[in-house]
């Protein structure tokens, strides 16, 4: 469970986190979803301390996460830029980390194991290719078996191979009961792998919803139909409240009704349909229109 | 969900209750993680390497080089001969190595933002500091003692051979030989907490020369009054009090120069402390 309350950060005039509250809770995967810039980064480093607050907090499982005697078994975290000494290898890594609370050597070998890594892990980090770090940073998260991890952008630069194994990773640190942050410029990334949504941008909460709820809220309410019976359909469909048109011979687009209850209307008519699509905004069309006002860098011929 | 995908489960590895029992920061812990990180880079090795041996090979090379050309040199060379410091000026060296050392475990790790894993996984901050500073002042001691004994005994041995060596129970002997370890030890104290401050280790080096290496030399083109007031209180100056004979009154006196020198080191470090409580990482 993390939980911010008022959370500001500014750098001198520029305010990079602007008032947040917001809670994140166990057993779910929730997306901290927001253009560049927006204040993702510099949040999850104030989750663990690394940027003091300017004012407000923020606490992991009711503490300011300083105040845990074993960190890295409360919070586990994969930050955007890289946290490692190139010289050093990547076993050697893990157990720098892990002598600072007392975490086996089994144990660092098990992860290197979970992560693919195991034969690679005496070599210099320095050699890494880009999945293999962000592989690297994974294990280093999942060290003290914490009972929250935050990552961010965990899948910047993955092969789809390596985006699905992350997906994979974070539906089961969810149903483990884990608490688990995931943040994405990515929407369409966020609704395979959020359950919820946190959306910010310059640094503002804009939306706490899940991730369902915005899927429904973006989609158009539009349905496509192909029918070989446009006529008949037309005539038993429209209504006061139902609209619709028809951009060629067979295609109908349908306002007011559900899919659903078109394709039993037509089912009781017998007419016969080929295909019956409820239309979705894209889901980052239905983003930006969300973070729109929000953009940092605009173009300027964008700005109405 | 509306989009759906296939999960496979993965085993991630799960720590017993007795292990989770068992796990929190401590001290020991975080000093055993810094000595591990120090092990685990070569450069370490390479510096402390070049640090150990310069001071018995320097030293050796100006004993066996005297020792050869004794019947060769005049008497004013033969009386600028310093049988006990000129074996031991080796330590020149050794406080670039250590200093560079000192500056690279601080500040290297935040070249390639290794310190924001070490502060996550510390995040009280102030012990990782102190960890450091224990690892290597003791390393640092450990090493140079014997190496300065060594060096002094050899190439005493050396000197013998034409009857111009010094003895370890001379008045100030033991004290100089000791004296070159305990202030490399202080020097790699001080370099620790200037890395600590400046956080880059290009600008930590250059400010570590500076001040231990450059400012004395500068300090000496001051008028004579002023350089006589001044330069005994200069950093390196009053470390190396410790390593004089005679003091005069343009040097401390070898323990009060060697005390002086600590406390800029301490302060140093206490500042590089605040400072790394306050900043952020």
């Amino acid at each position: 469970m993390i939980e911010a309350t008022g959370l500001i950060k500014r750098y001198g005039e520029k305010v990079a986190v602007d008032d947040l509250s917001f809670s994140v809770r166990p057993g779910i995967v929730t997306g901290f979803l927001g253009p560049n810039g927006a204040g993702k980064s510099t949040t999850m480093r104030m989750i663990i301390g690394l940027d003091s607050p300017s004012a407000g907090k923020v606490t992991v499982n009711g503490r300011l996460y300083a105040q845990h005697r074993a960190p890295l078994h409360e919070v586990g975290a994969l930050l955007e830029a890289k946290a490692v000494h190139n010289g050093r290898s990547a076993r050697n890594h893990l157990l720098v980390l892990a002598a600072t609370c007392g975490i086996s050597a089994r144990r660092v070998d098990e992860l290197l194991d979970l992560v693919g890594l195991s034969a690679v892990g005496s070599k210099r980090i320095g050699g890494f290719s880009l999945g293999m770090g962000q592989r690297l940073g994974i294990a280093a998260a999942l060290l003290g078996d914490p009972a929250t991890l935050i990552l961010d952008e965990p899948v910047n630069g993955l092969d789809p191979d390596g985006i699905l194994w992350i997906r994979n990773l974070l539906r089961t640190l969810a149903n483990e009961g884990r608490t688990v942050l995931v943040s994405s410029h990515l929407m369409a990334e966020m609704a395979l792998t959020a359950d919820h949504l946190l959306v910010i941008g310059r640094g503002r909460l804009i939306a706490d919803v899940s991730v369902a709820d915005f899927i429904r809220e973006a989609s158009s309410g539009l349905v496509d139909v192909r029918t070989p019976d446009g006529d008949r359909l037309r005539e038993v469909l429209v209504g006061p409240t139902v609209h619709v048109t028809s951009t060629a011979p067979g295609r109908l687009q349908v306002s007011g009704l559900t899919s659903d209850q078109i394709g039993d209307l037509a089912a009781a008519e017998g007419i016969r349909l080929h295909e019956l699509i409820p239309q979705q905004a894209s889901l980052e069309e239905a983003f930006m229109d969300l973070t729109h006002d929000s953009l940092e860098y605009q173009r300027s011929d964008e700005v109405a | 969900m509306t989009v759906t995908e296939i999960v496979r489960p993965m085993s991630i590895p799960r720590m017993s209750d007795a292990e989770v029992a068992a796990v929190h920061v401590s001290a020991p812990r975080v000093i055993r993680s810094e000595w591990l990180k120090m092990r685990t880079l070569r450069s370490s090795w390479l510096t402390m390497a070049l640090a150990i041996a310069s001071v018995p090979g320097i030293g050796i090379a100006i004993a066996w080089s005297t020792e050869r050309d004794w019947a060769n040199m005049r008497v004013r060379e033969k009386g600028h001969f310093d049988p006990l410091g000129d074996p031991l000026s080796g330590f020149n060296l050794a406080q670039l190595a250590i200093g560079v050392l000192a500056i690279l475990i601080v500040a290297g790790e935040y070249s390639g933002g290794m310190i924001r894993a070490t502060l996550a996984a510390v995040p009280k901050r102030v012990p990782v500091l102190a960890a450091k500073v224990f690892v290597f002042t003791t390393l640092t001691l450990v090493t140079m003692l014997p190496t300065a004994i060594l060096t002094f005994f050899v190439s005493e041995h050396i000197l013998s051979a034409v009857h111009i060596q010094t003895s370890w129970s001379t008045p100030n002997v033991s004290r100089i030989v000791i004296g070159v370890a305990l202030y490399l030890t202080v020097v790699a104290a001080l370099a620790m907490g200037i890395g600590a401050i400046v956080r880059n280790v290009a600008g930590g080096i250059g400010a570590f020369v500076g001040i231990l290496l450059v400012l004395p030399v500068i300090a000496e083109a001051l008028p004579q009054t002023w350089g006589d007031r001044i330069n005994k209180w200069l950093p390196s100056n009053a470390g190396q009090a410790l390593m004089s004979v005679a003091s005069d009154n343009t040097t401390l006196s070898p323990w009060r120069g060697f005390i002086v020198f600590s406390a800029y080191a301490v302060g140093t470090l206490i500042v590089a402390a605040v400072l790394l409580r306050r900043r952020d990482a």
